[in-house]
């Protein structure tokens, strides 16, 4: 590791490292081994929640309520039980409905909006920008009384899902504060020169921005994605009342509830559920990743 | 970007470009403002409105002044448990969420090997739906043969009774917190890799010990994102809501339909929280006025901690902003 600024060190850079080298390397060693120990043990607790539940959901009903950890025949079966005990298909027709309607429509409307918020300087951007904050910090049951009111009395569209993907056209907070994070580090030179070729705003935005922005576009549309299809909360107040409009994180709720002594089955259904999260993460990790990372603001 | 000069007397043709600029401007706002309005502004000024009324959601609302708000503060059974409940997740959950996850993102920054498997090992909770985690929690953590008290069991550990045990409803809530930690310790890991190796270095010849350099180093840098954990967990934890409801009724055996006639709270208010109370109020009892107030009181509580988070300097929104 060279260092450059080191204009007051008189010893050449290397020879300080050599006076410690053997002492350090064997307290590296140890260091190695003490924090490797503790990830894998922290692994492990993490890892077991999902051991137990893929081993539960493979027991007959009748050993799942016991207390034993480990199949005696191992009952694949469970998984097609699934299917047939219940409406899971609608569940997941419904969840991927609200889920991609949902991403898109914010996309559509979120990106413009972050783009003139963080490249347009006009009076009242501060404001702005705090009203995005604070939306984006508003717990959703502040305002659901009143919506639910105007989605069921005036527009008769409760035991559906519209009442939450209609509202994905007027932007997201969360969506817009992330992009606009993004788009803040997109160097001013790229629009400038745009600009001098004569492009308008729009132009700018379709043919210079977005390919620039792809990845934050990518992570901004899992996010969204996975809220729509991990919401209970808006599928509990708006679809309840109709079976049809149940999304997969509502249905299975109500799959526990009708096969409270099928623990086997139950997690099984669990297990279905999580299942196109994990395989979603392993195709866009990078994306995912500098998603979160977005949120936080540089240090 | 074109800067306003407001000062110079104006040509016409400036004047022209400045108002198609405005008009370009609002034209890529324009979705935003009006969701701002139709889905922000409205429904808070309706919710105030509505927590003067009494209103069934049937017969026509009437007027009642601040009847709703005396009847949920001094004689509505739920609200003071629900404030309670959410003063102990934030408190607890939350402070216990930064220092894990701070932890975790130490860890896996610090490990020479295998450190991709790692973080994704950490990560991977995260992303499991909220209603999924908490009946497989709930399922594992159950006393009678969950998977956790039987492993206790043979460890010769205490059984205690998790989510059916009010004394134990809320820990295990903050254990499935901890589970999903994840966002935190991504957002703590950038914040780490960019602390300088020049400090370290110059601390580490100056005799500093890790913890030393971890008190003079690295936390001086990270602030700002500690703060940003804190202040975003608090709101979040106010807004606690899918994982408390189906504990709850996970725990309790409702076999009914869901959204009916459970509840929230079980065993002995101990998860019930504020949003918990807006939906039960709102849509269990038909109680508009009331569930309008406790809505309120949460948008007050959510606001105050937002309020922190936009301060000049808080590194959130920039700071020429």
């Amino acid at each position: 590791m060279a260092s450059t600024t080191a204009p007051l060190r008189t010893v050449p850079a290397p020879a300080a490292p050599a006076v410690r080298r053997r002492p350090r390397s064997r307290q590296q060693t140890l260091q190695w081994v003490a924090l490797h120990s503790l990830a894998v043990g922290l692994a492990l607790l993490f890892v077991l929640p999902f051991v137990f539940l893929l081993l539960t959901s493979l027991m007959t009903d009748r050993q799942a309520l016991t207390t034993d950890l480990w199949p005696r025949h191992w009952r694949f079966a469970n998984y097609v039980d699934v299917f047939h005990a219940s409406g899971f298909l609608t569940w997941w027709k419904n969840s991927l409905e609200y889920a991609v309607l949902g991403t898109l429509l914010t996309l559509l409307s979120s990106i413009p909006v972050a783009y003139a918020l963080a490249r347009f300087r006009f009076r009242m951007r501060r404001l702005a920008l705090m009203v995005v904050v604070a939306t984006m910090m508003l717990p959703p049951q502040v305002v659901i009384i009143p919506m639910y009111l105007v989605w069921a009395k005036q527009f008769h569209l409760n035991g559906t899902l519209w009442p939450l993907i209609i509202p994905m056209a007027f932007g997201d907070a969360y969506s817009i504060f992330l992009l606009r994070q993004f788009l803040l580090t997109i160097p001013q030179e790229y629009l400038d020169a745009a600009r001098v070729d004569g492009c308008g705003e729009l132009r700018t935005l379709l043919r210079v921005v977005l390919p620039m922005a792809k990845p934050a576009i990518v992570a901004v549309g899992l996010f969204q994605f996975f809220y729509c299809w991990n919401d209970y909360f808006g599928p509990q107040v708006y679809a309840s009342e109709n079976p049809g409009a149940w999304t997969l994180s509502y249905g299975l709720e109500s799959f526990k509830g009708a096969h409270h002594a099928n623990w086997n089955l139950t997690m099984a259904a669990t297990l279905l559920v999580m299942a196109p999260v994990v395989v979603l993460f392993f195709f866009a990790q990078k994306a995912f990743v500098e998603g979160v990372t977005l949120t936080g603001v540089k240090g | 970007m074109a800067t306003l000069d407001l000062s110079a007397a104006v040509s016409p043709g400036l004047r022209r470009r400045r108002r198609k600029q405005r008009l370009t401007i609002l034209a890529f706002l324009s979705p935003w403002l009006l969701g701002t309005g139709l889905l922000f502004l409205y429904p808070l000024a309706s919710t105030v409105y509505f927590s003067f009324e009494h209103y069934d959601q049937i017969n026509p609302p009437t007027w009642v002044g601040l009847r709703n708000w005396s009847y949920v503060f001094t004689e509505y059974a739920g609200f003071w448990p629900a404030m309670r409940n959410t003063l102990w997740l934030v408190v607890v959950m939350v402070s216990l969420r930064v220092v894990f996850g701070l932890g975790i993102g130490l860890l896996v920054t610090n490990l020479k090997t295998g450190s991709k498997l790692f973080r994704t090992v950490f990560y991977l909770p995260f992303l499991a739906p909220p209603v999924a985690a908490t009946i497989a929690f709930a399922f594992l953590l159950n006393p009678g043969n969950g998977a956790v008290n039987t492993l206790l069991g043979h460890l010769h550990l205490g059984q205690p009774g998790w989510f059916t045990d009010e004394h134990w409803a809320k820990p295990g809530l903050t254990a499935l917190a901890l589970w999903g930690i994840g966002d935190l310790m991504v957002i703590f890991m950038a914040a780490l890799l960019d602390v300088s190796r020049e400090q370290y270095e110059a601390a580490s010849l100056d005799g500093a010990h890790a913890l030393q350099r971890f008190r003079y180093v690295t936390l001086p840098t990270i602030r700002p994102i500690i703060l940003f954990a804190v202040v975003t967990g608090i709101v979040q934890t106010m807004q606690y809501y899918t994982q408390a409801i189906i504990a709850g009724k996970v725990a309790s055996g409702v076999v009914d339909s869901p959204g009916t006639s459970f509840e929230p709270g079980y065993p002995h208010g101990s998860t019930l929280t504020l949003p918990q109370l807006v939906y039960s109020l709102g849509f269990q009892h038909f109680d508009t006025g009331s569930a309008c107030v406790v809505a309120l009181v949460l948008f007050a509580l959510a606001m105050a901690f937002t309020a922190l988070l936009m301060r000049r300097g808080s590194g959130l929104l920039g700071e020429e902003d």
